[in-house]
């Protein structure tokens, strides 16, 4: 079964290859290593690339296979990150509290630990109580579960309402960018207790591993990440290769079609929205430690509907396209806003790309749209000769 | 505003050969980590536009430890993360010797941590909600007690008000600098009932209910103050709404503090007239050094543009950082940092600014009433206010205190005598 | 008249001339400091001497001081009156009159705050109740109502009689009348005036009654007799056991509770060796065995015992919890009571109109935001990500045409037409451009648009920068429109509402009543059909999406007048119109209208309920509206037959 899984998938062993030679390459050449050829906020920023291009394989499994333009996944990914982001923030300021409470005459009562913890975390947002939310943020194995549980069960719900009422095409978009963007107003509340505007910084200190460097850190969550990509590509290649990937891509071309042959079409769309948002929130938790800060403004609607653009540019319904979407564009994006491009001086003007490069991008978006509907994907077609 | 840019570069290239061509073993490069781009760019390039003035100031009388200084000019485009990686770029690839740079609190918390982990050194220059003292930042900007404090107090005592508004936008720092006001007001007398708090989106537009329920409560017969911590355009919409609502300073005085001279500067100030701001510094300060300051800024940037406060604490906090390395022959940031205390340096507004061991300036606490020409009357002036990391009315912060110098701890509980941490909360 | 009026000024002035035969400048310089930068609490020694030496010249000071015309010389310290003309500084001396220049190096100015001016202005009304100047005269009545005072009573009510103007008459009666609810002598007197003002719905008014009814609540063994009491206060209903103890031990009829910080102080203090009373230190970690740990310490007699449950419980009982009020006639607080009673009826009634017109208000903004979309997405089924960036367009447009135009009547009137034009253009170019080749991939046409969406955005960013502009409103649009006290709304946003009424009933005109629109609508329910019939539909859908983006773009200007012009402005407002559209029903417009209406409506209710916090608001809005889409997913309006299939 598997041999022959990946004999009709030759694309999913040269991914894994090719992913593999870098990881080891980049590896090699980081600080830890000594070589010191590529920094450690390069190694970071590959990372956080990675993880955005796992997140990118789910939303093209969602779009590109399902034909369900999600403007929701970047949010999944955000309560992924959330997730992860509570217990580190819980178990980081812990360690602190406990070192500090330590030298106190008379051991301190569970409430004094509670309060002083809270104390440090919410007080620079003027509160010190522990909401409800983050009752389970002592434990690790938790909130590892809550990030495959949160976004999970949000999308179970979301989606189980939204599919059973027929809601389709663009209104389930419209849908899901109001779920998105409810979700990032919600977070924007300090009542919200996820400290609102500021949202949970410090991310890239692990608990118990202060003193490890973070050329190392940033290193072990380099390779997690290319780890998780793997993963994800081998099992949403999977499951888009198989005879649920059939019905799924039916679905795309023509729901009512497939219904009519007796399909439930809900329940497919439902468990590939849900394992989608499983996987969006897994590549957060990979995410925002790299990133060190998560906060509202990174749920925002326009993050989404970036996500779409990105395998959009990729190609669509071709899951490297998505990976060749999401790393071509934000490192594209970081390489010119970081003031990396050199401006252009046209003698009356000189363009600078921090100020042009979002028109350049938007245009670029509208002209592949019209010319490429295949976008880079395409251009493989084009190589191997593949008349489609 | 581009277009100036070769004229710029022509002047720039003319400091150079005009230097002596003294020995410089290692060049001193200052990053600058203000956003270009993104929805805090229209407050962050002033700032950054004053650092190149301040360095190609330095440059012009002689650089410094006889070398040029480089300006790093990165853009974290409003993106907190990204203010994060950005530092992290500036300490380990440009390897600057200090950064200038952030805005809102949560670009600094967001750097934080990279200026721990390398030990690099920020000054940050916006007023903002205190609480925190890092080892590698120094707080240029006011913290709570040199601008709400006062601003309160001048509430209290010269106008009388006994029935508080505070309306801000939802983020930390009108969060934190309202719950500070809120212990403050109630420690002098004023019920919990005559506080109202009101939290409003960035960017809000919808003012009239909230602006009604404002009016209402001088039902009572109390004289009705409003504390706006309201931030950025929203500010438009509210004085907007204000004023069609016929309420005048004299009957409902609304004191900002987070409208300077540069968010007035293009708008019709005519509604505004009256009402106040708090700040260490107004452009209208009558003073020598700020002709001086104003007119260099003038000639650079436009005779339309202004001046204002966090750009005075720029120009403090660099001042202070060049006497510094001076002092010391080195800008090794360890030994910059001791000899950073007890630092003095003029401030525009007349008076001595200095730099104490919690990383804070002692600075003036200045209260301005609109003009109609986008300038503030100075009203009242304090001596210089010793700014505190700490703050006293919060029950939880009262015991704290930040010490550098002596203890060598930012976060010092005074009840246990243990230092709390030395990293920052972030 | 008049006659009696000089007799009164001029027994005023005259009287205490022979007591003070000093200048003006004399008194000032004896209060320097308090002249040169004078506080709210320090300037009345300066004022009660400035009364008390009844000099003419004091009264024209007064007004110069408080207008900020007062400077003092530097070199002599002496004071004058300024006058700036261009670069001439002229001063006067204050007590002859006599001009001479300076120049301006040399002179500090006075700026007295607005606590001060309030104070001179105080002491300006006895002066000026009687002013030939009705503006004067104005300022006076305006200084009396913002700090009532016994004093003023006499005085206002005198000069009732002489005052010609109808307007403030009725104004100075009517603060006669509050001032009597305050402080007339007698009880009688009172109690009528306090009825009097039973109808009125004003602040001032409320604020009257509420001072006399302002109360404090306390606790005693007995009620005092004496006491006019408000009210009893009952433990359990009115406030907590708890509440209640603290407050015997705020009066200091109970001892204080030993809170668990008093503990643990109590046990560092009295750590011996490892243990405290024996209770070795490593087990303190619960409060439970702190507690136990003190108890034993309070039994040594070291600390203070703790309050225990029966004990506080038998104090709350022994004592009782009340409310009195400060005034102490019943008659008048009972007179006080009903009064405000049926003010604030009539003031909650009010305020839910006042509500209703925001609602309202909110609901044409977001109609006029929508309606474009309403076009576009809902008749045309384009999505148009980019229509924000429209109404953007159309601000920016209405900030353009400012500066050239200064007027601004004749700007807004020249801003509307072009903002429609420029909009209508640009939407015709995108249409022509990229959604004409989009109309079989709705999906991609979100996305396509989207990227036009951020460029536009960017360039905008990169013309006008990222700083607000100001969209300034002609003059008339100023103020408010004033039913009562409470009930009111900006002119502006009485004019956004008409705006929306004219655009819904144009739109309606449009699409049933002429041509064009029996076309859109033909194109709309099948295109293929209606080409066959003859109509060029790529002509009618550049058309009707030019019309689209030509509405946003005027709702662009209303918009930018009550707000301001950013350009992210069109960004904040295009996931509530869709929903708006959504809501309401696709390819209905007066769907639109009930979308918008509904969700006006309930973000003002749901604000109302919460007040302290507007973005909570908001979010439940979204959130309500996600699960109403869920359960209607077709909208308040649904189409119905054929043109309801995708």
């Amino acid at each position: 079964m598997q041999r022959s899984f990946l004999a009709q998938n030759p694309s999913v062993l040269w991914f894994i290859a090719i992913l593999a030679v870098f990881t080891v390459v980049v590896t090699l050449m980081s600080e830890v290593t000594g070589v010191g050829l590529i920094s450690t906020s390069f190694v970071k920023t590959l990372g956080k690339t990675l993880c955005l291009c796992l997140v990118a394989i789910a939303m093209d499994v969602v779009w590109g296979y399902c034909g369900i333009l999600s403007l929701g996944h970047f949010a999944f990914f955000g309560i992924g990150g959330y997730a992860i982001g509570m217990w580190l923030m819980y178990a980081r300021t812990e360690g602190i509290v406990m070192t500090s409470l330590a030298g106190q005459p008379i051991p301190p009562t569970p409430a004094e630990i509670s309060d002083a913890i809270g104390n440090q975390i919410f007080g620079v947002v003027g509160s010190s109580e522990f909401p409800m939310i983050w009752a389970f943020a002592d434990s690790l194995a938790l909130q590892l579960l809550m990030v495959v549980l949160v976004p999970g069960l949000l999308a179970l719900v979301f989606g189980w309402l939204a599919f059973r009422s027929r809601v389709t095409g663009v209104y389930l978009s419209i849908l899901t960018q109001a779920m998105t963007l409810a979700l990032a107003l919600y977070l924007f509340q300090n009542d919200s207790g996820l400290r609102g505007n500021n949202g949970l910084s410090g991310l890239q200190n692990i608990p118990g591993y202060q003193d490890v460097s973070q050329a190392t850190v940033s290193i072990i969550f380099f390779i997690a990440s290319a780890l998780a990509l793997a993963a994800g590509y081998v099992f949403f290649a999977w499951i888009v290769s198989g005879k649920m990937g059939s019905v799924v891509k039916g679905i795309r071309d023509n729901e009512a079609r497939v219904r009519f042959l007796g399909y439930h079409v809900e329940s497919y769309k439902l468990f590939i929205f849900t394992t989608t948002a499983v996987v969006a929130g897994i590549a957060g938790a990979l995410y925002y430690p790299q990133a060190g800060i998560i906060n509202p403004g990174e749920i925002a609607p326009i993050a989404s509907i970036y996500l779409a653009v990105w395998v959009a540019i990729g190609g669509r319904g071709r899951l490297y396209g998505a990976v060749i979407g999401a790393a071509f564009v934000s490192l594209l994006s970081s390489w010119f806003t970081g003031g990396g491009a050199p401006n252009i001086d046209l003698g009356f003007y000189v363009i600078q790309w921090t100020d042009w490069w979002l028109v350049l991008l938007g245009f670029s978006f509208v002209a592949v749209t019209l010319f490429f509907p295949k976008g880079i994907g395409g251009l493989f077609d084009y190589l191997v000769r593949k008349p489609s | 505003m581009k277009f100036k840019t070769s004229a710029l570069a022509l002047t720039a290239l003319l400091g150079t050969t005009a230097m002596a061509a003294a020995e410089c073993a290692d060049p001193i490069k200052v990053g600058v980590l203000h956003s270009l781009s993104g929805t805090m760019a229209i407050s962050e390039t002033t700032l950054k536009d004053t650092m190149e003035l301040l360095i190609e100031n330095q440059n012009a009388a002689g650089g410094l430890l006889d070398c040029e200084i480089e300006a790093v000019v990165v853009d974290p485009a409003s993106d907190w993360p990204l203010f994060a990686e950005k530092a992290r770029e500036l300490l380990t690839v440009s390897e600057v010797d200090v950064i200038f740079g952030s805005w809102t609190s949560v670009s600094r918390k967001s750097a934080l941590p990279v200026l721990e982990e390398l030990n690099g050194l920020m000054f940050y220059p916006v007023q903002y909600e205190g609480e925190e003292s890092s080892r590698n930042v120094f707080y240029t900007g006011a913290a709570p007690n040199q601008q709400a404090i006062p601003a309160t107090d001048y509430f209290l005592e010269e106008l009388g008000v006994e029935k508080f508004a505070l309306l801000g936008t939802d983020y930390v720092y009108p969060r934190t600098t309202n719950n500070i006001l809120e212990a403050y007001l109630q420690d002098n007398g004023i019920p919990a009932e005559d506080i109202f708090v009101n939290y409003t989106p960035f960017g809000h537009s919808d003012w009239a209910t909230i602006v009604a329920d404002v009016v209402a409560l001088g039902a009572d017969g109390k004289q009705v103050g409003v504390i706006s911590t309201i931030n950025g355009d929203a500010n438009i919409g509210f004085y907007k709404e204000l004023a069609a609502a016929g309420i005048s300073a004299d009957d409902i005085p609304v004191v900002a503090f987070s409208v300077g001279e540069e968010e007035l500067s293009g708008l019709d100030t005519s509604d505004l007239v009256g009402h106040l701001a708090a700040w260490n510094y107004f452009q209208s300060a009558e003073s020598d050094l700020n002709d001086e300051w104003v007119t260099a800024w003038k000639a650079k940037m436009g005779e339309d543009r202004v001046t204002n406060d966090p750009m005075e604490a720029h120009y403090i906090g660099f001042n202070m950082w060049v006497n510094a390395v001076t002092e010391v022959g080195t800008t090794d940031v360890d030994a910059v940092r001791e000899a950073m205390y007890g630092q003095e340096f003029p401030n525009l507004t007349g008076g001595t600014a200095v730099m104490l061991p919690n990383h804070h300036l002692a600075k003036p606490v200045l209260i301005g009433e609109i003009a109609a020409d986008g300038q503030f009357d100075i009203i009242s002036q304090t001596e210089e206010v010793p700014g505190d990391a700490w703050t006293d009315f919060l029950p939880e912060s009262a015991v704290l205190t930040s010490d550098w110098e002596t203890l060598g701890c930012g976060m010092y509980n005074t009840e246990t005598e243990t230092c709390v941490q030395l990293t920052s909360n972030y | 008249m008049l006659r009696l009026l000089y007799l009164a000024l001029a027994l005023w002035f005259t009287m205490p001339v022979a007591a003070a035969a000093q200048s003006l400048q004399d008194i000032l310089q004896t209060h320097q400091d308090e002249v040169l930068s004078p506080g709210r609490r320090s300037v009345g020694v300066v004022l009660d001497d400035l009364v008390a030496s009844g000099l003419p010249q004091a009264l024209p000071f007064l007004e110069s001081w408080r207008d900020r015309e007062i400077v003092q010389r530097d070199s002599d310290g002496l004071f004058f009156r300024v006058t700036e003309d261009g670069d001439t500084v002229t001063l006067q001396d204050l007590d002859t009159g006599d001009t001479l220049t300076a120049s301006e190096d040399d002179l500090t100015e006075s700026r007295p705050n607005g606590g001060v001016r309030r104070a001179i202005g105080d002491a300006l009304v006895q002066f000026q109740l009687s002013d030939p100047d009705i503006a004067k005269r104005k300022a006076a009545v305006e200084a009396i109502a913002r700090s009532m005072d016994a004093s003023q009573l006499g005085p206002l009510a005198a000069s009732i009689d002489d005052e010609p103007d109808a307007e403030l008459k009725e104004t100075k009666t009517r603060l006669v009348g509050m001032l009597g609810a305050l402080f007339a002598e007698t009880t009688d007197a009172r109690v009528s005036a306090i009825e009097a003002l039973s109808g009125d719905l004003s602040v001032d008014v409320r604020a009257v009654l509420n001072r006399i009814l302002s109360n404090s609540e306390a606790v005693a063994a007995s009620v005092p007799e004496d006491a006019n009491i408000a009210r009893m206060l009952v433990v359990g209903e009115d406030l907590t056991a708890t509440d209640a103890y603290t407050r015997l031990v705020e009066a200091e009829l109970a001892p204080a509770l030993i809170t668990k910080l008093q503990i643990r102080e109590a046990l560092v203090a009295n750590i011996d060796g490892d243990a405290v009373s024996g209770v070795p230190v490593a087990t303190l970690n619960t409060d439970a065995a702190r507690a136990l740990a003190y108890d034993l310490l309070a039994a040594d007699g070291t600390v203070p015992p703790r309050v225990d449950e029966t004990t506080q419980t038998e104090a709350v009982a022994a004592h009782r919890f009340f409310v009195q009020y400060a005034e102490t006639d019943p008659a008048i607080t009972d007179a006080a009571r009903a009064a405000l009673d049926n003010i604030e009826r009539n003031v909650a009634l009010n305020q839910s109109v006042d509500l209703g017109l925001d609602a309202l208000s909110l609901a044409s903004i977001y109609f006029l935001a929508a309606i474009g979309l309403a076009i576009t997405f809902g008749v045309m089924g384009v999505i148009n990500m980019a229509h924000g960036e429209f109404i953007m367009m159309g601000a920016y447009t209405g900030f353009v045409v400012q500066q050239f135009v200064p007027d601004y009547t004749l700007s807004i009137i020249i801003a509307l037409p072009l903002a429609f034009a420029i909009t209508f253009g640009a939407g015709v170019l995108m249409e022509r451009a990229v959604i004409r080749h989009l109309y079989h991939r709705p999906l991609e046409t979100l996305l396509a648009t989207f990227g036009i969406s951020i460029a536009l955005q960017q360039l905008a960013k990169n013309i006008f920068g990222t700083q607000a502009r100001p969209l300034t409103s002609p003059e008339w649009l100023d103020g408010a429109l004033v039913f009562n006290d409470v009930v009111a709304i900006s002119y502006i946003r009485v004019a956004i509402f008409v705006l929306a009424l004219v655009f819904l009933c144009i739109i309606l005109f449009i699409l049933k009543r002429t041509r064009l629109g029996l076309e859109v609508r033909a194109v709309t329910q099948n295109p293929g059909m209606a080409a066959s019939m003859g109509i060029n539909t790529d002509r009618i859908n550049m058309l009707t999406f030019g019309l689209g983006s030509g509405i946003a773009g005027i709702a662009g200007v209303a918009i930018g007048l009550y707000a301001q012009v950013t350009s992210e402005m069109g960004a904040s407002y295009i996931v509530q119109s869709f929903m708006t559209v959504v809501v309401g029903g696709v390819g209905n417009v007066w769907g639109t209208l009930a979308g918008a209406s509904l969700i006006g409506f309930l973000q003002k209710g749901i604000e109302w309920l919460n007040p302290s916090n507007t973005l909570a608001a908001q979010t439940y809005m979204i959130l309500f509206i996600i699960l109403f889409i869920q359960f209607r997913p077709k909208g308040i309006v649904a189409l119905k037959g054929r043109a309801a299939a995708d």
